[in-house]
Parts: structure tokens; sequence; C-alpha cells
């Protein structure tokens, strides 16, 4: 199974001058408006110029040359990349969202025009807040990064409130990189700390390294190693007894639900990935939406606006929070993302939930179980939804995680994420989601095993990998060596 | 893994070759390996005063990004400028022709601060 | 009966047997009795039908009835319906971030059609593959600026939106950064407020074009002065005035960004949206966010991967030159699809069609006692008046009417309480807008 195997053209090596794809209705205002020639631009813009079924047919065919969750099976550790249910797309489709302005309800009693928005927005901070144990989400952060980006700040400002001098923030070594990157945009330092041998985060190294200097401890649970750490909340109490915070990073959040709750075993603050655990759609990279949760002594430090529900039953946008950060987005959240999850925790529900956190868990195992006696296994104990190998014996002979990636492209599978986490070698992470099934499992696992196989017969067989696909191995030196990111700057000759 | 011997090294991975009051400054064949194909490399700015360990130059690959710090302290007098549209110089001659800049030096005795190559040759072996 | 999880109870068994335990339990043997959730009181799940249902319901609280003359940064423009069409494949919405680029080239190469595009729109030299949205874009430009220049001082335009303000502060509190503002303008750029301020210690100047009031500028004058004193310009823009107005590019501009939302994005309550950024070719390892870039394959091919990653997050990590992981790929497709459908010729039209309809409408109202159209800068599409009263409650009343007025920009500034931001596109008609100016006319004298 293979991808549409033609190379493209351009758009605009497609353009024809006198073509437009875009009825503009005729003006029916009596004047025509003239711009003073010095605000004018002087040259126009060089979009192209095409008809409809030009601009369709070449989007559609690009659209041929990927892979998607709905042709293919992604067993990307730590992106959860389960399955998009089609009816939240429809709903976020109807008009009475996808038309509503957004600076409405700023309007004087303009909180009586988007009720049922808020209330959406209202009913995902209650739901979020019980299911994880936290008090108070605030739905404006735009991504996952982002949501760690303002939990940080938040840890800032708290202790800021209270005069405390905080200069550190230790993450484990195995962390996803945007853990550090947000700390140091936040102004810390970072200390990064290592797990012992069998894959869990070293207490002992926590313990020599925590001082009153150190703000936050920043983890996600289970780590990304995939493994649950029993000993979490002696690590949370070792934290708040410095006055430290506990953050919770929530990427692996789909592991655990019903299972566990962040705010149950000390942490005080988390954000969540919609994206990830609750289905937004991926979307080739974005958008994506992370909101922040919080115990509550760390809610009068949350973003503005928030959503509140008056006595009267009715929602309104609230600002009046003199402790607020301030705003870390221009308004609410995205929106579209947030109603699309909403409408998957309504359909779910708490069994729904649970299960998926069942399956999901099951799933892993099943797949860990089946490969481990051909792929070396880091941690050989039970992971939770998903599990990190190690492609060590077959880059020993010279079939590195890269090539392995390229064979599974060319079987019609996304590739496992691999070298991540930095601290195992060659690793292959994971993660097949509960909506997968059985069969889809098996047949990835019998893919999995004649790589080993050929890895052993004929390594030299991965180098011109994949075959199946409108391009082979681009040449990434040169695009960074040659930069060519725009078209108008490299006119063909 | 090469060295060179009349070299000096630091533990992350820059030579230096002292000639007199003045000194060039690389990435050891360590570094290059590990770094991959060059992409693109920021050179310091020529005049510009540097104190040893201090970070002046920036290397890219296309997996990692490195920052170079210097064996020693003093005024960078030359820089590499073939490097700019060659990247990649220093992945083929290190020690040579991909060298990266020239400094005048501040003070000799700062060379105890740093490696003889069979001192970083074992360092090396420490790492693996 | 879940239709999204396909293990049967004789599937889950056999895979309890491969893996060694007995339940799905003893997988999460880790999880320790006191771990276990205090309470879990979701409610119980629903059917497809009834969530549906539930949420229709929500929708038809809202009222998207009203006509809508309000702009504020959030433009009510047509949206042609090959671009919803496209965007619904999944090939697009359910695809994954392309870091595998044999099987993502779909998505790289319509990234780069964006890149490129933004940079024609803006006439800059290159542009990443888009931010959050507008505000958060502007406030990475501001992040650039100061790592280019190394210097802490930065100069804020008093018409740069209150909202995009709010977000700069907000991020900036950490940080040791001087913020210094003009004042507040409705009109063009305040030059001798501005000149006061620029020195070598200033890191940046945002500007914004037009500005939040709708005035229009020529800011290569500022630009240039700033440039002698190695100061960088910052400029947010509105993209369907692109089709008219003289560019960032044009003038001088070093980083730019905007908000995309107008170039075929619903307005979708606030989100998603489209920050884009672009600048000059010598700033690009500078950029935030993912770029795409072209290359050839191994046999020759051309390809498009990402590139400059050496200085996102997943490398770099402490170091890195913002901690974005994702961009807005979905939104940027869309865009860029709008912009395609849109074409060289259309742009201009839709521009001008904007223009004529906006000053139609300043024409009626400034025949109207009591209301005075601001005409200190040429307008686009969105200009603002002062009324006799206060303009809060002019806008509640125009509400019962069936029209969101505009932006009342009481809440923002002081002092502004009688003031009134009003935005016109191609989608409103003759009969709309004379209807608006006789209802205004009835709520200000009736």
């Amino acid at each position: 199974m293979g991808l549409s195997g033609r190379v493209e053209g351009l758009i605009f090596e497609k353009s024809v001058p006198g073509r437009q794809g875009f009825s503009i209705p005729e003006s029916d205002v009596p004047l025509k408006a003239e711009m003073p020639v010095e605000y004018k631009r002087a040259e126009e813009c060089a979009l192209p110029e095409l008809t409809e079924l030009e601009v369709v047919r070449h989007y559609t065919r690009l659209s041929q040359q990927n892979f998607c969750i709905d042709t293919n099976f992604y067993p990307l550790g730590s992106c959860t990349m389960k399955y998009n249910p089609k009816f939240t797309e429809s709903l976020a489709h109807l008009p009475g969202f996808m038309n509503l302005h957004p600076l409405l309800p700023q309007l004087q009693l303009g909180g009586i025009l988007t009720q049922g928005a808020l209330q959406v927005l209202y009913e995902m901070d209650r739901l979020l807040s019980e299911m994880t144990g936290m008090d108070n989400f605030t739905m404006q952060p735009l991504a996952g990064a982002h949501g760690e980006l303002t939990g940080v700040m938040l840890i800032a400002a708290y202790h800021k409130a209270k005069g405390n001098k905080k200069k550190y923030i230790i993450i484990p070594d195995s962390a996803h990189g945007t853990n550090p990157a947000s700390a140091a945009i936040a102004g810390y330092e970072i200390i990064s700390l290592p797990s012992n041998k069998d894959g869990v985060w070293d207490i002992a190294r926590l313990k020599e390294n925590l001082n009153d200097q150190v703000a936050a401890v920043m983890l996600t649970c289970p780590d990304t190693l995939g493994i649950f750490n029993s000993e979490i909340d002696k690590i949370s109490k070792m934290v708040h007894d410095v006055d430290g915070l506990m953050y919770y990073d929530g990427a692996n959040l789909n592991a655990i639900l019903g299972r566990c709750r962040p705010g149950d075993i000390g942490f005080d603050i988390m954000h969540i990935n919609l994206h990830k655990t609750f289905t937004t759609p991926h979307g080739g990279g974005g958008p994506g939406s992370g909101p922040v949760g919080v115990k509550e002594n760390l809610a009068k430090f949350l973003p503005v606006s928030r959503v509140v529900k008056r006595k009267d039953g009715t929602y309104s946008l609230d600002y009046d929070y003199p402790d607020s950060i301030g705003y870390i987005a221009s308004l609410y959240g995205n929106f579209a993302l947030i109603l699309r999850a909403y409408a998957y925790i309504l359909m779910l529900g708490k069994e729904g939930l649970i299960e998926t956190s069942n399956h999901a868990v099951l799933n892993a195992n099943y797949v860990m179980s089946r490969l481990k006696d051909r792929y070396h296994l880091p941690y050989d104990r039970i992971c939770m939804h998903e599990c990190v190998f190690s492609a060590l014996n077959q880059a020993e002979r010279g079939v590195h995680a890269t090539d392995i990636a390229k064979y599974l492209i060319d079987q019609g599978i996304h590739p496992p994420t691999i070298y991540f986490p930095l601290v195992v070698k060659e690793s292959v992470m994971i993660e097949p989601t509960e909506t997968e099934s059985k069969k889809t499992m098996d047949e990835f696992i019998q893919v999995m095993v004649d790589v080993d196989e050929l890895s052993k017969k004929n390594p030299q067989f991965f180098k011109d990998l994949p075959k199946t696909t409108p391009v082979t191995r681009p040449d990434e030196v040169k695009a960074a060596r040659d930069l060519d990111t725009n078209f108008f700057s490299h006119p063909p000759k | 893994m090469e060295v060179v011997e009349h070299y000096l090294f630091t533990k992350e991975h820059e030579w230096i070759n002292v000639e007199e009051d003045t000194a060039t400054i690389g990435i050891t064949d360590y570094a290059q390996s590990a770094l991959g194909d060059i992409t693109f490399v920021e050179l310091s700015e020529v005049d510009r005063d540097v104190e040893q360990f201090e970070q002046f130059v920036s290397v890219e690959s296309v997996k990692a990004a490195s920052d170079i710090y210097s064996p020693m302290s003093g005024r960078v007098i030359e820089v590499n400028t073939k490097l700019e549209s060659d990247p990649g110089l220093i992945n083929r001659s290190c020690y040579e022709k991909g060298w990266i800049a020239k400094i005048s030096i501040k003070d000799l005795d700062e060379r105890s601060n740093l490696m003889i190559a069979a001192e970083y040759q074992k360092f090396l072996e420490g790492l693996e | 009966m879940n239709p999204y999880i396909a293990n049967t109870k004789e599937e889950v068994y056999q895979m309890l047997n491969a893996i060694g335990v007995k339940s799905i339990d003893d997988l999460f043997v880790d999880i320790l009795p006191h771990q276990r959730p205090r309470s879990f009181n979701i409610p119980k799940g629903k059917s497809e039908f009834e969530v549906t249902q539930h949420v229709s319901r929500l929708a038809a609280k809202n009222a998207v009835h009203l006509i809508p003359f309000i702009g504020g940064g959030y433009y009510d423009h047509y949206i042609p319906a090959a671009v919803g069409a496209l965007m619904s494949r999944g090939e697009f919405y359910t695809a994954y971030t392309p870091y595998q680029p044999e099987c993502s080239q779909g998505t790289l190469q319509a990234l780069y059609e964006y890149q490129s595009s933004i940079c024609t729109l803006t006439q800059m030299e290159a542009a990443n593959a888009s931010l959050y949205d507008g505000g958060t874009a502007l406030y990475e430009a501001l992040m650039m600026a100061i790592r280019i220049t190394g210097r802490k001082k930065v100069i804020m335009d008093g018409g740069v939106s209150p909202i995009y303000r709010k977000i700069l502060t907000t991020y900036t509190t950490n940080w040791d950064i001087e913020f210094q503002e003009t004042p507040v303008v409705h009109g063009q750029s305040d030059r001798s407020q501005i000149e006061r301020l620029l020195d070598k210690k200033t890191a940046a100047i945002i500007l914004q074009n037009p500005n939040f009031f709708g005035a229009v500028d020529d800011h290569s004058d500022i630009i240039e002065k700033a440039h002698q004193l190695g100061i960088l310009a910052v400029m947010s823009v509105y993209p369907i005035s692109l089709g008219l107005l003289k560019t960032p590019g044009e003038m001088g501009a070093d980083i730019v960004t905007g908000e995309g939302q107008s170039l075929g994005l619903p307005l979708n309550f606030g989100g998603p949206y489209l920050g884009f950024m672009a600048t000059r070719k010598e700033f690009i390892r500078k950029m935030p966010g993912r770029i795409v870039g072209k290359t050839i394959d191994m046999h020759g091919r051309r390809s498009f991967v990402n590139t400059l990653q050496a200085r996102e997050q997943h490398i770099r990590r402490e170091k890195a030159t913002s901690n974005i992981c994702t961009n807005v790929t979905l939104c940027a497709l869309q865009s860029v699809v709008y912009m395609s459908l849109l074409g060289r010729r259309g742009l201009k039209e839709l521009a001008q069609l904007n223009f004529d309809k906006a000053e139609f409408m300043r024409q009626i109202l400034s025949k109207i006692r009591g209301v005075e159209v601001k005409r200190s800068a040429p307008t686009f599409n969105e200009f603002t008046v002062c009324l006799p009263r206060d303009a809060s409650s002019v806008v509640a009343a125009m509400i019962e009417r069936g029209f969101a007025a505009g932006f009342s920009v009481g809440r923002y500034y002081k002092n502004m309480d009688n003031y009134l931001i009003i935005a016109v596109t191609e989608k409103r008609t003759k009969e709309e807008i004379v209807k608006f100016a006789e209802s205004l006319e009835a709520v200000l004298w009736d």
C-alpha cells in the first residue's frame, strides 16, 4: 500500500494570468473609494491565478500524498493518535458556533448573546477538573507547549506573591523538550535528573537536589518511558516540604483516566493536550489546545477572562481577578477544538473514559509482550499506554531506528516515535491507542518481526527505502544549507 | 577519533593551536562526528574580546545546535569566512581547513586549564 | 456500546494471555490503592444522537442572527465552499506533524506554498509555517527582536491592539524588559512622541497597520529613523488590507506578524486562528516555529521537509528560540487554499470592495446628528466614530435592533467611553448599511 507516486507541481507554477477561483460580488454601493497613493502598495501581490477546479485538484492530489489516521495506523508514542470521531466535526460546523464573533460577550449585555458557547467553556472547566482532581481550569492556552508555559508563569506568580526567591525547576532527563524550553522562557534554570536502572525517576537523586530554591518539579505520569512511578506521592510531599510546586505534563493522560487523578497524588498544576487524550484532530501539526488546571491556592493567578456561572444560572466572562497573570492568548482558547473535546467527553461518559485507558494500556502491553523477544526492552516490566524499545540489536547489524521507520512507511504504517526519549539509544516508542484493533496490531507486529529478520539477512535492503512514496530520504542537510523557504525568492529559471 | 599531537583540547571538544601570541581554534573530530553534517556556522565578530570558556560561536547541523566556547581568553583577530558558504568544511577537515577563529592570546598560563592530546584521548575513551 | 474500541471479550482474553496477566486491572498494579481517584463523577455516556441534540441546543443559544459590524481584529468575510470541502479531507485534518517527510509531502508542500503566499502578501523574504494566533505571534516577534539586538527596551505604538498589548506585557513579566508606550491615537502614529523615545537601548518598535482604530499609515519614515539607531521594526498587519495598502516590506519592516483569521477561517468564537510571521532572509535562523524548506531527495526529485529544526525545542531544549511545538498547520492550509482561490486579482477586488462599502458607511454616518466620524487618517474597512453618549449603551440598544454595531473601546481605554469602532466587510449589503444608519439614528435620538 503506497501513496500517490506523483510529485505535484507548485501551485504558483500552475498559475495562468486572468484566472480566478473566487466569485466576488459586484459593489452595490454608489461610490468608488480612493486611497491616497502614498498609502497604496506599489507592486501587486503575486498570488496564483487558477480556477476553482484547478485549486481543488491541486490540493486534493496533495492530500493523497499524506498518511493520516483515517487511512493508516499511527503507533506514535507520546502523541496519542487515536481515531477522530466524525460527529465532533459536524458539531464544530454548526453555524451557531462557527459564525460566532468572539468579541460579542465583551459588549455590554453581550453575555446573553453567547450563552451556549460560554456554557461549553464553563462545563469543560468542571468536567476536566473532576477528571483530574484539580479545582479550576483555564481553556485559554492554544497548545500543549503553550499550556506548559502558562503553567510555569503561574508557578512564578505563586512564588512572587509569597516573596519566595526561587531559581530552579527540576525535570527528568527523559522529559519532552517543551518542558525545559518553557521553564527557561519563564526565567528559571533547569536541573535535569536521571531515572534509576529500573527506568523509574530516582527519588534519592531528587532528594539530593531539592532545596528551598526549587520552584517546581515538572513530571509526566506515567513518564515518557511509559512507566507509572508508585512513589509519586512521596515525591510530591518532598517537593511541597520546600514550598515547591508539582507540575503535571498531561501528555500521557490517556493512560490513567478513571484510575488516578493528578490532583489526588500531589500535583498542584497541570496541562492537558486536548489533541491527544480528547482526540481533537492533529491537523498535520496543529491547531492544538492545552487547557491548564490548578488547585485552589493557585486559582487566583489564572489568566483572564474566566467563565463564571451566576446565581441565576447564566454564564458570563469575568475579568475581575487582580492577581491574574493577564492574557496568555487573545481570547478564550481554541473554542472549536474545546467544543469537539466536550462532545467527545459527553459521549464517552464515565465508563467510556475508564474503558479508554483500560484498552490503551492493554493494547500497549500486548504489543510489548509480542515484540520483546525481538527488540531490546530497556525496562522489562509492565508499561502503561506506550512502550519504549531500543533498536540496538538491529542497529548493530546496520539497521537503525530511522531505517525501520522507512520500512514501515512502505508497509503503509506510520512509524512509531523514534529517537525520543533521548535517554534511550535508538529508541522506538509505540503507542497503539485504544481505538486500534488486535488485527491491526498483529499486522504491525508481523511487520516488525519481518524487519528483524531482514536486518539479519539483508541489512543493505533498508538503505534506499521507502520505495512506494513520492519522495525518498529528502536531503535535510541541503535543505538547511541551501535554504529555500519561499518560492518567490527562488523563481524558476 | 582523530586528535592532533601539539594541539590543546577542552572538555567541550574544542581544540586550540597556540603559536607564540596568537592561536587558532576549531572543534574536534569527535564533535564534528557527533553533530553530523554541519549546515550553518554563526561566526564571531572580529575584534571582540573573549574570556576562557566563554561562548562565542555556534554551529548547527540538522540534528543539533552547539555552542562553541573559546579555549583561551583573547581578542578575535580573524574568522574563517569560508565557513559561510561551505559549513561542511568543518566535517571534512576539522583540524585544518575547517578552523573557526584566530585569537590573540591574553594569558599563556591559561593552557594549564586545557588537556594535551593524550589527556583528551583518554577523556574520549571515558565517554564511550 | 463504544464505537471507538474494537477489542471484543475474546480478544481481550487472548491479549491478557499473551501478556501473562489475568485481568486488565493487573496492568495498573503500579497505581497503589491510596493513589486511586477520590471521586470520578463524570456523567454517564450518551449516544452520538443525544450528544448532538444537546450541543445543537447550545448552538441555538448563540446570537448568530445579528448582522455583524464588529471587527477589532476578527472579521466576517465570505469563505468559499471549496475551502471547507478541502479541509474536511481526512488526509489533511487527521494527519500528524510532518516529521516523516516521505509520508507527509501533501502537508509539507502546502505549507511551503503557504509560506510563499505570506511572503508575497507582505513583501517579505521568509515566513514560518504559522504560529498560534496574531497576538502570540506578535509576542514571538518581540522576543525575536530582543534576541537579535541583545537590547531590552521596546517601544509600543499606541495604535497597537489593546488585546495584543496585554499579551505582550503578560509574557514579559518575568523578564527584564522595559516597555514604553506612545499615547493612544485613533489617527496615525504620533511621530514626535516616537522620536523622543528612540534610542540605542531599544530593541524594537512595535507598530500596527491599519491600527486598532482603523487608521491607515505609512510607517516608512519611522522605520528609517529606527534603523539608523539599530532598532528593528515589528509590524502587525491585517491580510485583506494588503490587497490595497502599502506593505510592511515596502515600508522596511524587519519582522511582520498578524492575525490570519480573515484568510478563510471562520470566526469560531475565538479559535483556532492563524498567527503568521515573516521576516528578512538574514533573520530566518532567529525565527521561531516550524519552517518548511525545499530540497531534493536521493533520486533528485523535488521534496519538502521541516528545516532549521536545530533551533526548536525538541533539539535545543533550554536554548530553543521558543518553546513552541505545534503550529496551526490546518489553519495555514485553510488560508493557502483561500488565497489560491482568491488569486492576485481577486485579492485586489476584495480589498477595494471592503474599502468601498466602509467608505459608504462612513459617509452615511457622518450625516447623522451627533455622530463624529474620525477623519484624521484614511481608513480601510474599519473606522472610529465618536458618539454623543456612552457607546456601550448604544451598542446594547443596537443589539435589540438586530445589529452587532461595533466594538466599544471604553473597556480597554480610559476616557474613550463614547468611541465605537465599526467594521464593514464585503458581506454587508447596501440595505444592511442603510438600515444600520437608520437604526443608529433612531437609537440616538428617538
